[in-house]
């Protein structure tokens, strides 16, 4: 493996990131037991959260590791990953498990396992989020989500799914205090009812506060130190740089861009382990945030590109050094990856409404090109306004093979945060983070509640509410496949089951919502979410300024392939009865060979501009989206809907045998709004056609893969033909898109030769990933996605 | 005649930006390297696959017409006698049999063409007629989905060998933004041995269309052991001079031979076996001649 970086420093912390192996570190979890058990029912819930935090800020082992310009880690040293028992309290069996599981393992020792046996697990048990959930859900529920109907985000961890906004760089955290004490000071005790809760949710804001400023003391003070001790010049001078940056930030607000980044970081680590936040925690739009930082240090001749650069590539190695908090059992097939979904956003406009790109955005550009990691996860998003040179640069990164920048419509998301109900100003400071759901940054809890599998409900549809997989009856009784004497019969009962399904998920996550906003407060991450303080509410209790829950939908182009091959072939063209295709479908089509070949190869299928598929698309799209979108969820927001798979689409293919459109059992359903693998076979153009007719702005954020070869995006000419079909989606009003330039061959040596092949990132789905690190039927998919290869 | 194998769309390396193509079925010339043999007839035929072919039978006890039998656990379509009904490519269990060649009408063509507007408009593509031979498909046919894509100001650019009456050229000017003007060999000899027929009405349609004012991007598959010689670049750069004729764009392409596995799907047989494409040197010195005549624009590749 080449060493990447731009310089030496960079390469021995790159290097020392990628090469150590993930860790679990109890050191959290310990601090946190043996304070909940000296001080449980002393004070209210939110301060005690917040003690929580500030006791682990307060006690935690430090790391300043050599070479290293921006400091801080969530846990002892790189690549340690604290656990959140509160939330979800793993037995010794998991923590075995975790530890010698081949993907996605998380090393334990034999002294953790001890701990965790003689003191965390006595304490927990019964006492966890997850325990807590799970007791209060229906039978119903149970069903579903054992039988892979849809999955739970909160069952594991906490919500969170938000980005920074342009305070998290230009406020110390001794300003967020005096915001703070200004509203309690303006408590109302004698009319306002609910003064009292107020006041311990500000207590505990403000607690948080000190929990930060303690962290940067303890750095401070630690960097002295070591610059003191230190015998090489340079590095003693630069510790003393550190030292000298640990006294303006984070209590203050930062006077340069590199000051700016630490600030940024202290806030991360802080937000992330206050809890275990979904999708971690981002810093919003980077370049914008940073170049006023920027300009001033430049002017002043204190920054140069080279060292800007630099102190990007540093930060970029903080968030490697951060795996996503270790996962198990369905979660885990949800998700599976050390991807903590932060996810840096370069480009779009500025709040009114100008091109917003400038000379931090090329930094990062080249930055995420030399670093090529994973994590975070990069993007840009593009504006009309956006300078072609910006999108073509873009595109020579993305051709690069290993899936970012991915490429979000700034106009889009516009337009759906304002569909939402956000004000212009507010919708044009926001984007994507986690994948490609849109939010407001800075203004915005907006919380995905899990995965619902849709072609599983067209298969209940089928069978009678019957769940062939669970063996159990999970669905309404409304008749089978064969009773159904038109498409339009068929049609209804679909609509009814996936509003039966809907309902038994939305109930559940009323109740989790509830038992988050009165058990598991956020009391930092209010801090830095606009109107949490004004309001003197948490974050997971309505606290901000927009609350929005998400239900996100996976497989649409195989449940529209689906509906295409039953109405085609079985009332349309009669070519064989729903009797005989059930009768395919229940051999897995073992022996219909000519049936297969029907629905398989010679039925319109979603993704070739079609209108015949692509119309059932719309519908069964404007379906789901009607069954959800604008319901009101618990914290006076309402719900929305995005079209995302992470890795779910693998899961919830193995929970479902063969589907009408030729798909076998327990293969993948589609990725996103991407088309069924193999369906599109008419290119690139076919499938951006297809895609776009769904209404993205009625959504809160769509995910597209496409794959090229290297052959098909190279020269120049390749880089104006992606950067044309970019503009040609956005156009239409695409959300999102991203492209795997790889070739087949190279996917399938990596296959058999994964020590060969050890640095091949491929983009999964809102992420990039390392080959090596998937699943075999992960990677059999990647294969197979239609290679958009043509001359 | 009017039958089309393909309508491909995103095709970037035939004109500028992104296209779609159209392939249309029937070629005048016959040259040994084709690499699209199925748009040589210009009849619709059925083609299979003889490797993954299990032998079960399936499309012989299909076949009305009785053309297809076992030979060896495989079938043999007697081509006089198939009526390309399409009934053995319906049953066939490991989806290998193909029909190759259909009819659109003028309207359902056109629908299709523009169904990629967008994409042409921000790349500054269009639509390319290729093939086989497009020019020596139904005039009145290709006129009317000329004048269409004309009226929507959609770009048409035409791929072709040249050997056709100039009067179908004439007629198609108007609607024509480019086109891309095959160029093979200059000797009549080598040209009639590889290609069946000579190169005298190619090239005087070559001068006829520049004289006319055609936009033209010349285009030279090259091949070692046919054209692939210092001497017939320089005779056609020499021609190029003679008669004033400045593409905008000379394209050399060097031979494939990823044509070849498709002869024995349509019981052809591929006669290029033995001819290879120049190293990237030689490919290299050829566009170098072509630059220090005057002609900047020449590259290696579409």
């Amino acid at each position: 493996m080449a060493k990447r970086g731009m310089n030496e420093r960079i390469q021995k912390l790159r290097e020392l990131s990628v090469t150590t192996p993930v860790h679990i570190d109890l050191e959290r979890a310990k601090i946190e037991t043996d304070f909940y058990k000296e001080n449980d029912g002393k004070y209210s819930i939110p301060v005690m959260r917040a003690m929580v935090l500030k006791e682990y800020f307060s006690k935690k082992t430090l790391y300043l590791g050599e070479g290293e310009l921006i400091v801080g880690e969530k846990g002892r040293d790189p690549q340690a990953s604290p656990t959140f028992p509160e939330l979800c309290c793993h037995s010794v069996e998991d923590m075995t498990v975790m530890s010698e599981r081949k993907l996605v393992s998380f090393h334990t020792t034999e002294e953790d396992r001890r701990l965790q046996a003689e003191e965390i697990i006595p304490y927990w048990t019964g006492r966890s989020m997850r325990e807590k959930i799970l007791a209060r859900m229906t039978q119903e529920w149970h069903e579903c989500y054992s039988a892979g109907m849809f999955t739970e985000f909160m069952e594991q961890r906490g919500p969170g799914h938000t980005c920074g906004g342009q305070q998290v760089f230009t406020t110390g955290y001794m300003d967020y205090k005096e915001k703070i004490h200004k509203t309690m000071e303006e408590l109302d005790y004698i009319n306002d009812p609910e003064a009292v809760n107020k006041c311990e949710e500000l207590k505990a804001m403000d607690i948080s506060c000190d929990a930060v400023i303690i962290l940067g003391e303890r750095y401070h003070k630690l960097a002295l130190e070591m610059a003191e001790k230190e015998t090489d010049e340079t590095r003693k001078e630069e510790l003393f740089q550190i030292a000298a940056n640990l006294e303006v930030v984070p209590a203050h607000k930062p006077e340069t861009y590199w000051q700016a980044i630490q600030l940024y970081w202290f806030t991360h680590l802080a937000v992330t382990t206050e809890l275990n936040p979904w999708d971690a925690f981002s810093p919003g739009r980077l370049d914008q945030h940073l170049n006023p930082y920027y300009e001033k240090d430049v002017e002043e001749g204190i920054l140069d590109d080279e060292k800007a650069l630099e102190l990007l590539e540093c930060l970029w190695v903080k968030f490697y050094n951060q795996p996503a908090p270790v996962k198990v059992g369905i979660t885990l097939k949800e998700s599976a990856t050390y991807t903590d979904f932060a996810n840096i956003n370069t480009g779009g406009v500025t709040p009114d409404g100008r091109n917003g790109v400038n000379n931090v955005s090329y930094l990062i550009l080249d930055c995420m090109d030399e670093m090529k990691l994973v994590q975070p996860n990069s993007n840009v998003t593009i504006s009309k306004k956006t300078p072609v040179k910006f999108l073509k640069r873009a595109c020579e990164v993305s051709r690069k093979g290993w899936g970012q920048p991915a490429f979000y419509n700034t106009e889009a998301q516009i337009m759906e945060l304002i569909n939402a109900g956000k004000n212009l100003e507010d919708a044009r400071r926001g984007g994507s983070s986690g994948c490609v759901e849109t939010g407001a940054w800075g203004s915005e809890a907006y919380i995905l509640t899990g995965y619902l599998n849709i072609p599983k409900v067209f298969q209940l549809t089928l069978f009678n509410g019957f769940d062939q997989y669970s063996g159990k009856q999970i669905g309404l009784k409304l008749g089978y496949a064969k009773d159904f004497k038109t498409y339009e019969d068929l049609w209804e009962a679909f609509k009814k089951q996936l509003a039966y399904i809907v309902n038994i998920k939305i109930r559940g996550n009323n109740v989790i919502e509830q038992l988050y906003a009165q058990e598991m407060p956020a009391p930092c991450l209010s801090v830095v979410t606009n109107d949490c303080i004004s309001n003197a509410k948490d974050y997971n209790a309505g606290g901000a300024r927009y609350n929005t829950n998400y239900i996100q939908g996976v497989g649409i182009g195989t449940v529209t392939d689906c509906l295409a091959a039953v109405k085609y072939n079985v009332f349309d063209q009669q070519n064989f009865t729903m009797e005989e295709l059930i009768e395919a479908m229940e051999h897995d089509y073992e022996g219909y060979d000519r049936i297969y070949r029907m629905v398989h190869d010679k039925t319109p299928k979603y993704g070739n501009d079609d209108d015949y598929a692509d119309d059932i698309m719309q519908e069964v799209f404007e379906l789901y989206r009607s069954s959800i979108t604008g319901r009101p969820n618990m914290k006076g927001g309402k719900y929305g809907v995005d079209m995302l798979p992470t890795t779910c689409h693998v899961y919830f293919g193995d929970v479902i045998l063969a589907t009408p459109n030729g798909r076998k059992a327990h293969k993948p359903v589609s990725e996103g709004i991407s088309p069924e693998k193999s369906a599109d076979t008419n290119g690139p153009t076919a499938v951006i056609k297809s895609c776009a007719k769904m209404d993205h702005l009625a959504t809160a954020g769509t995910l597209l893969n496409q794959k090229f070869t290297p052959d098909v995006v190279a020269g120049e000419e390749g880089l104006d033909h992606m950067a044309s079909l970019i503009r040609s989606y956005f156009s239409m009003d695409g959300h999102h898109i991203q492209f795997n330039v790889i070739d087949r061959q190279t996917l399938i040596e990596a296959q058999k030769n994964p020590e060969e092949y050890k640095d091949l990132i491929v983009r999964v789905a809102g992420y990039s990933d390392f080959f090596r690190n998937l699943s075999k039927p992960l990677q059999d998919e990647i294969i197979e996605r239609t290679e958009q290869n043509f001359n | 005649m009017k039958n089309i194998t393909n309508i491909q769309k995103f095709s970037v390396h035939d004109g500028d930006g992104i296209r779609t193509s159209v392939f249309f079925k029937g070629c005048p010339l016959n040259c040994e390297w084709c690499h699209n043999p199925e748009t040589q007839r210009y009849e619709r035929e059925i083609q299979y696959d003889p490797e993954k072919c299990t032998g079960c039978g399936a499309c012989v006890n299909a076949c009305p017409s009785n053309a297809l039998t076992l030979k060896e656990r495989k079938p043999s379509v007697n081509r006089k006698m198939c009526t390309v009904c399409g009934r053995c490519e319906t049953v066939c269990p490991v989806g290998i049999r193909e029909v190759i060649g259909r009819e659109y009408t003028v309207k359902e063509l056109v629908k299709e063409l523009m169904k990629d507007q967008i994409f042409y408009e921000d790349s500054g593509g269009g639509v390319t007629f290729s093939g086989g031979e497009a020019m020596t498909m139904d005039l009145n046919y290709l006129l009317a989905v000329a004048r269409e894509l004309h009226r929507q100001e959609i770009t048409l650019t035409i791929d072709t060998c040249g050997y056709v009456p100039y009067e179908k050229f004439q007629a198609l000017l108007p609607y024509v933004d480019t086109f891309l003007y095959d160029v093979k060999v200059m000797d009549p000899e080598i040209h009639s041995q590889y290609m069946g027929v000579d190169n005298e009405l190619i090239l005087e349609n070559l001068v006829r269309l520049a004289r006319d004012g055609a936009r033209l991007y010349i285009r030279i598959p090259v091949i070692r052991e046919v054209n692939g010689n210092e001497k017939n670049m320089k005779e056609i750069i020499m021609f190029l001079k003679k008669h004033d004729i400045r593409p905008p764009q000379i394209n050399l392409l060097p031979y494939h031979d990823t044509g070849s596995g498709k002869y024995p799907k349509l019981d052809m047989e591929y006669k290029g076996t033995d001819l290879h494409a120049p190293d990237q040197a030689e490919m290299e010195e050829f566009v170098r001649l072509f630059q220090e005549a005057g002609f900047q624009n020449t590259k290696i590749g579409g």
